[in-house]
């Protein structure tokens, strides 16, 4: 009797400590977790490999893949609720319009919904556009926030990056970059 | 600069007290002295006295906005109101770890002065232990967390307190609340040292129980200030949210409740040893838990920025070998402690506090796994979920009736054994709470059956309280606990069956109705203040009877940081609160207005407050033997 009695002890002890072990780990690990995501750029090279979804038809890409075949890519960073996003929009327009730049959009935090309405209501500057959630693939750019762009050249190099809505004088340097 | 400097040397010296008494200690412990000796009293109070120091230190520096200092840069600014300015103190990770510190050297101090009848050797170990809790807080405070960093050149100006911390029931609310949560330390090293010393009896459940009492009581009181400041505040209408961060303060609070039920038993029949003891150990640890959660950043990812995870992992590593030491001694030592077995008779009041310990042991899972479960999935499966209210009213509220009823006949029972009879009394009981109970389900129009079974059981908790009073031997502390716990019950369920509300978007001069309710927009004022700039909405209520209530919400724009909050105004009565707040709507001359009728808000703090009450009896109740 007294042996099962010290048997049951030392199982339950057992399970007790095998459960505050395992709780440790998992609050390290959890603690380890990269919660503030810091951008992966060296050289003013922006980080590529990484799997993006589209807006559109939600197919996964790598990003690597994306950026194939031509000599500028600007990256813009928007979100239907961003105001100044809005008033960006023509600018956008008119880069689409006059260079021939492959134009990428981020959609930053946002609903599919409210994402399609905006384009149709502002127009559809992009040729590809990708869907960032978490605002995660934002982060791997070295963004700030929205709206935010990006000019990069075929080796991937950041030529200019501009935090905030594009202004006139913007857009008249992206196009003498890109025509040069 | 040199204040601060002082603050610095003052916790440091503080550590290496810590280190004399821990020594001091173990030497008399090992050569069994018959009175724990001056030298280590001494140093205890010295210890208190440097930890307040370098708080004074930290205190002056914000009243003085001394930039050089890291944690008033990052804290406050000159324009901040001096009561601000001081709470301001504790607003901040830095500066509330100096708060732990000060009310864990404390609560030694006090416990020194308390227990100078109870054996040596308890005491002696009571000291040992809380020591190394000690150490392992001042060491985390002067590495990872230290308040007086100086940034040098030094600035102009400071960043400023968040706003919503900008209040004063905030204000207050963390060293009331650090009394409950941190007070459950002095628990824990005693219950490790009464394990040691054989002492697990009547007369330390009697010397525990006030600690208890007191850990207890300040929790409750650092809630209820918190709820508050959540209604007023932040303007979202709710008193709790069952956000992780109140669950943390939920947690010890539940267990601390537990054990104040459980160490009654251990103190008038020598029952449940272990199970108190067991009680004493996993209240300190949801305490420390609760710390490590909150402080990590490991919660709330919005805010993480400024966090470091060292922190984290010292805290979760010192937590781990404080349990695992507490678990080590209670396996050794549990036999020993074991020394008779009673026998317990199902109708007795042993059995009650049994049933009520299941039970709250019970909520006290539901909570804690509602709370941790998010972390573990983010971890084991990389997912993100969150726990919200469904989660707890599903698994609490049906367990509550069963509850609420052993709750109400446990009082009455006798301890050993307890011979029940029915009589004609008790049949009236029954009747008034089913009539009271209908009446109440009519007036709120909810015609449900399971919202029914609460009230009859809220309501019978209420009456069988309150009837008590009638009886010759009282126990008012019981007794206002429990009547407050159930006018509380009743207050949360009737708000939240009946709480009603409209959102518009109007503007000035345009009004809309709730009920029989007008509502008016009659004007708007912008008006200056010394650190926030705010925008009054002028609103007239007319209720049925074509009386006028005023409301004026605010839009406080402050400056430093900027940051824009909604103040609500609130009309509170003996049966409802009218709220209303208002949000500017952008580059537009619409205000987004919410207006909510609050029935029994004002119930809800009376209720706590009722609670607390009761812990205030139970603390200045004379130790004579009367029957509870």
């Amino acid at each position: 009797m007294q042996f099962l009695e010290k048997i049951k002890k030392s199982i339950f002890s057992l399970i007790i400590l095998s459960l505050l072990i395992i709780s440790f780990f998992v609050f390290k690990f959890a603690l380890q977790k990269e919660k503030i995501y810091t951008p992966k750029m060296s050289d003013n090279q922006i980080f590529t490999d990484f799997e993006v979804v589209e807006l559109i038809k939600e197919n996964q890409i790598n990003f690597n893949k994306v950026l194939f075949g031509k000599n500028f890519y600007l990256i813009n960073i928007w979100s239907s609720w961003c105001e100044p996003c809005k008033d960006e929009s023509d600018k956008l327009l008119d880069l689409k319009k006059d260079t021939p730049i492959m134009m990428i959009g981020i959609n930053y935090k946002d609903k599919k919904k409210n994402a399609l309405n905006f384009l149709k209501s502002y127009g559809n500057p992009f040729d590809k556009i990708f869907i960032d959630k978490q605002g995660t693939i934002s982060i791997n750019f070295g963004a700030y926030g929205v709206p935010e762009t990006f000019l990069i050249d075929s080796d991937n190099k950041v030529l200019k990056k501009y935090v905030g809505p594009l202004n006139e004088k913007d857009v008249y340097e992206i196009k003498k970059i890109v025509n040069n | 600069m040199i204040i601060s400097q002082l603050g610095y040397y003052s916790l440091i010296f503080g550590l290496l007290t810590s280190i004399l008494i821990f020594f001091n200690s173990s030497i008399q412990i090992k050569k069994n002295d018959t009175v724990i000796s001056s030298k280590t009293t001494g140093l205890i109070g010295f210890q208190f006295f440097f930890v307040i120091i370098s708080f004074i230190s930290l205190i002056y520096s914000f009243i003085i906005s001394d930039f050089s200092n890291e944690t008033v840069f990052n804290n406050s600014h000159t324009t901040k109101p001096l009561f601000y300015k001081i709470t301001g103190t504790w607003g901040n990770h830095e500066g509330s770890l100096l708060l732990w510190l000060l009310v864990l050297t404390g609560v030694l101090l006090g416990f020194i002065f308390k227990s100078k009848n109870e054996p040596n050797n308890y005491r002696q170990l009571t000291v040992l232990f809380h020591q190394i809790i000690v150490m392992g807080f001042f060491v985390f405070v002067l590495k990872t967390s230290n308040p007086f960093n100086e940034i040098f050149p030094v600035a102009t100006e400071g960043l400023g307190l968040n706003p919503i911390l900008q209040d004063p029931a905030l204000g207050i609310h963390p060293p009331i609340l650090y009394l409950g949560y941190v007070g459950t330390s002095i628990i824990f090293s005693a219950a490790l040292a009464s394990m040691i010393s054989s002492y697990v009896n009547k007369s330390w459940a009697k010397e525990i129980k006030f600690w208890i009492l007191f850990s207890w009581f300040f929790l409750t009181g650092g809630i209820l200030l918190g709820s508050i400041w959540a209604y007023y505040e932040l303007g979202w209408g709710g008193f709790w949210f069952w956000d992780p961060v109140e669950n943390v303060s939920l947690m010890p609070w539940l267990s601390l409740t537990a054990l104040l039920h459980c160490v009654v038993t251990l103190e008038k029949r020598e029952l449940f040893k272990n199970w108190t003891v067991v009680l004493c150990i996993i209240t300190f640890a949801l305490s420390m838990a609760g710390t490590f959660l909150v402080r990590s950043g490991i919660l709330n990812s919005v805010h993480t920025f400024a966090n470091d995870p060292s922190r984290g992992i010292y805290i979760l590593t010192f937590l781990l070998v404080l349990v695992l030491l507490s678990f080590v001694i209670f396996v050794i030592y549990e036999n020993k402690n074991f020394a008779r077995k009673s026998k317990i008779f199902v109708l007795s009041k042993e059995t009650s506090i049994l049933v009520n310990n299941w039970f709250i042991l019970y909520f006290l899972s539901v909570v804690l796994i509602g709370t941790i479960y998010p972390i573990f999935l983010d971890v084991i499966l990389d997912e993100q979920i969150s726990v919200g209210p469904p989660f707890y009213n599903k698994l609490i509220l049906p367990f509550l009736i069963p509850f609420v009823l052993f709750m109400s006949i446990g009082p009455n029972m006798k301890w050993i054994k307890t011979n029940f009879k029915i009589g004609v009394k008790s049949f009236f009981v029954i009747i008034f709470t089913l009539v009271l109970s209908f009446i109440t389900i009519y007036f709120i129009g909810d015609k449900n059956i399971f919202v029914l079974l609460l009230f009859i059981g809220f309501f019978y908790l209420l009456i069988k309280s309150l009837d008590q009073l009638r009886n010759r031997t009282k126990n008012y502390a019981q007794i206002f606990s429990h009547i407050g716990f159930s006018l509380l019950l009743i207050s949360i369920l009737l708000n939240s069956f009946s709480s009603k509300e409209v959102i518009k978007n109007i503007q000035v001069g345009e009004s809309f109705t709730l009920k029989n309710e007008k509502i008016i927009f009659k004007k708007i004022a912008v008006e200056k203040e010394k650190n926030y700039e705010s925008i009054i909405g002028f609103f007239e209520i007319l209720d049925g009877k074509n009386k006028i209530i005023n409301l004026q919400p605010e839009i406080r724009i402050y400056n430093e940081p900027e940051m824009a909050t909604s103040e609500a105004s609130i009309k509170t009565s003996l049966f409802t609160d009218r709220f209303i707040t208002i949000n500017i709507i952008k580059d537009q001359n619409f205000f987004n207005v919410r207006y909510q009728h609050k029935p029994f808000m004002i119930w809800i703090w009376i209720s706590t407050l009722i609670i607390m009450l009761g812990g205030i009896f139970a603390i200045f109740r004379k130790n004579k033997e009367i029957n509870i």
